[in-house]
């Protein structure tokens, strides 16, 4: 095969194993003749997509927007406690444990109690998806601080330079790809998030449309939701992906033309 | 023993002294002494190798001498000055480049104007004439036309090459080499061998090689000292009387390929 057939198949391949999957799926259905209402053909799943696009959007931008919030809040308060946990030893002996005890627990526990504290509406989703994609932020932040070459540490003090110098000139350059990194991890946790809170108590977004969908026995409509989260959260992974790429050239080194 | 003494046969003012500093790592029963009672003094100008069987402690002798190390016991001083805390504004070169990624090869030798005094003050105003002064310095080093360039896109002898000029652009008094061509192939060794002394003769800084190359050592020294296997003492104090400059061609003379046998005899006697 050419080099340009080679490369041409590389970037039809998610899309090829996709329409085999859906392919699939299908006949299946048709063959086993599975009930609609337990697992809907992609082809009815499409058709309701393309039927109902006015809710399914407008549902999906009110999950979009809590989740960007959540996830940029994520970012902000992440890089935060990042940069602090990894610079300082004693915030890393202090906040370690209980940070990773807070991950440990069920996020999915905490929406109740957010919906008393909160009541019904988009806080509860925006402070879920904010917790739920806070760790890795933090995990990766500190990480790239913490690993920095004891030499470069050696230059650097030997030239005089404070602690606060090291932090700017050395430590947040270093700890950026592990930033841009957590990101793609940390926006589909944050999608999880949000879907979880509209899910298990709420009025709005695609958890709650998918929610009453099933309630009726909607199972395209349902089906219909899942796919347009999938969609969501590729595309913002893509995203930050792209911007990943952008902002740290250099770590990508090995896979640029020199 | 040829131990030297405090006070140095040599004339000129000494600019580093170390007196009886010992140096362990570790605590209680783990302590482990990795240098023990080390006597030296570096005239100002001189360029010094510290040779030895690897784990003796060389490189300890070098953090401890920038004050990167408190020492255990003893005293050393700079300037007279006691040291307690990093000195300032010492260049410092090793093995590995730690040359920064996300830098271009310039903007990496801008580093120390940005920290060290006074060129910190006139870093943003004077721009223009710092990157002159490392364009010319990358020059001298056979690197003109590459400030552009990343570091990860530079071959390891121009990676060295570049970091030799970033541990020297803020003209340093004492510059600390801790085996810096040891990772490099023998041709461009050598090549960076010459590079160093040129630097050297024009700039007369006071250098303190770390190595475990004797010809290297040789070629590069007024002085050598031998450390013993751990815990590091220093055993033999060594003037290279060879004029200088030095070439390749030197390194093949007689009194040179001497020198550097006496020096490997006595390393030898270490491991037996």
């Amino acid at each position: 095969m050419t080099d340009a057939g080679r490369n041409a198949l590389r970037i039809a391949m998610p899309w090829l194993v996709m329409a085999g999957l859906l392919l699939v799926w299908e006949l299946s259905c048709i063959l086993f003749q599975i009930a609609e209402i337990i697992l809907p053909r992609p082809s009815r799943i499409i058709e309701v997509m393309i039927q109902r696009w006015d809710i399914l959007l407008r549902f999906c931008l009110e999950t979009l927007w809590t989740t960007v919030i959540g996830f940029l809040l994520a970012i902000f308060f992440g890089l935060l406690l990042g940069l602090a946990i990894g610079a300082s030893p004693f915030v890393y002996s202090g906040l370690y444990p209980l940070l990773i005890a807070f991950n440990a627990i069920p996020k999915v526990a905490i929406v109740p109690i957010l919906m008393i504290w909160l009541g019904v509406g988009a806080a509860p989703a925006i402070i879920t998806a904010f917790v739920i994609s806070f760790f890795p932020i933090v995990v990766n932040v500190a990480t790239g601080l913490a690993t920095i070459e004891p030499e470069m540490r050696d230059v650097m003090r030997s030239l005089g330079a404070t602690q606060y110098e090291i932090l700017t000139k050395v430590g947040i350059p270093r700890a950026m790809p592990y930033l841009f990194a957590s990101l793609k991890v940390a926006i589909t946790l944050a999608f999880i998030g949000s879907v979880i809170s509209e899910t298990v108590g709420g009025n709005r977004g695609i958890g709650f449309l998918m929610l009453s969908a099933g309630a009726r026995n909607d199972a395209p409509t349902t089906f219909a939701g899942l796919v347009a989260i999938a969609i969501m959260g590729v595309l913002m992974y893509a995203l930050c992906a792209l911007i990943e790429k952008r902002m740290t050239r250099w770590a990508f080194r090995g896979e640029m033309a020199v | 023993m040829t131990t030297m003494s405090a006070a140095s046969a040599e004339t000129g003012e000494p600019l580093v002294e170390m007196n009886g500093v010992s140096l362990a790592y570790g605590r209680g029963k783990e302590q482990m002494l990795a240098l023990a009672d080390a006597t030296l003094s570096i005239r100002k100008g001189e360029f010094i190798a510290v040779v030895g069987p690897s784990g003796c402690g060389k490189s300890t002798l070098m953090k401890l001498v920038t004050g990167l190390l408190p020492p255990t016991s003893g005293e050393i001083r700079v300037h007279g000055q006691r040291v307690t805390r990093p000195v300032r504004g010492i260049g410092m070169a090793f093995q590995n480049p730690t040359l920064m990624p996300w830098r271009t090869t310039r903007d990496n030798i801008l580093l120390p104007l940005e920290v060290v005094e006074p060129h910190k003050q006139r870093f943003r105003a004077n721009k223009a004439e710092y990157v002159a002064r490392v364009e010319k310095l990358l020059a001298s080093v056979g690197l003109g036309g590459f400030g552009d360039k990343f570091p990860w896109q530079l071959s390891g002898g121009m990676q060295q090459r570049s970091n030799l000029c970033r541990a020297l652009v803020h003209e340093p008094e004492i510059l600390m080499l801790d085996e810096p061509f040891g990772a490099l192939d023998a041709f461009t060794r050598e090549d960076l061998w010459a590079v160093m002394q040129a630097l050297w003769l024009e700039r007369k800084f006071t250098a303190v090689l770390v190595t475990h190359d004797l010809r290297e050592a040789v070629y590069l020294a007024d002085t050598i000292y031998v450390m013993s296997k751990r815990p590091g003492r220093i055993i033999v104090r060594k003037s290279i009387d060879i004029p200088r400059p030095r070439t390749m061609e030197t390194t093949y003379e007689p009194h040179f390929v001497d020198i550097v046998h006496e020096l490997r005899d006595r390393i030898h006697q270490e491991y037996a």
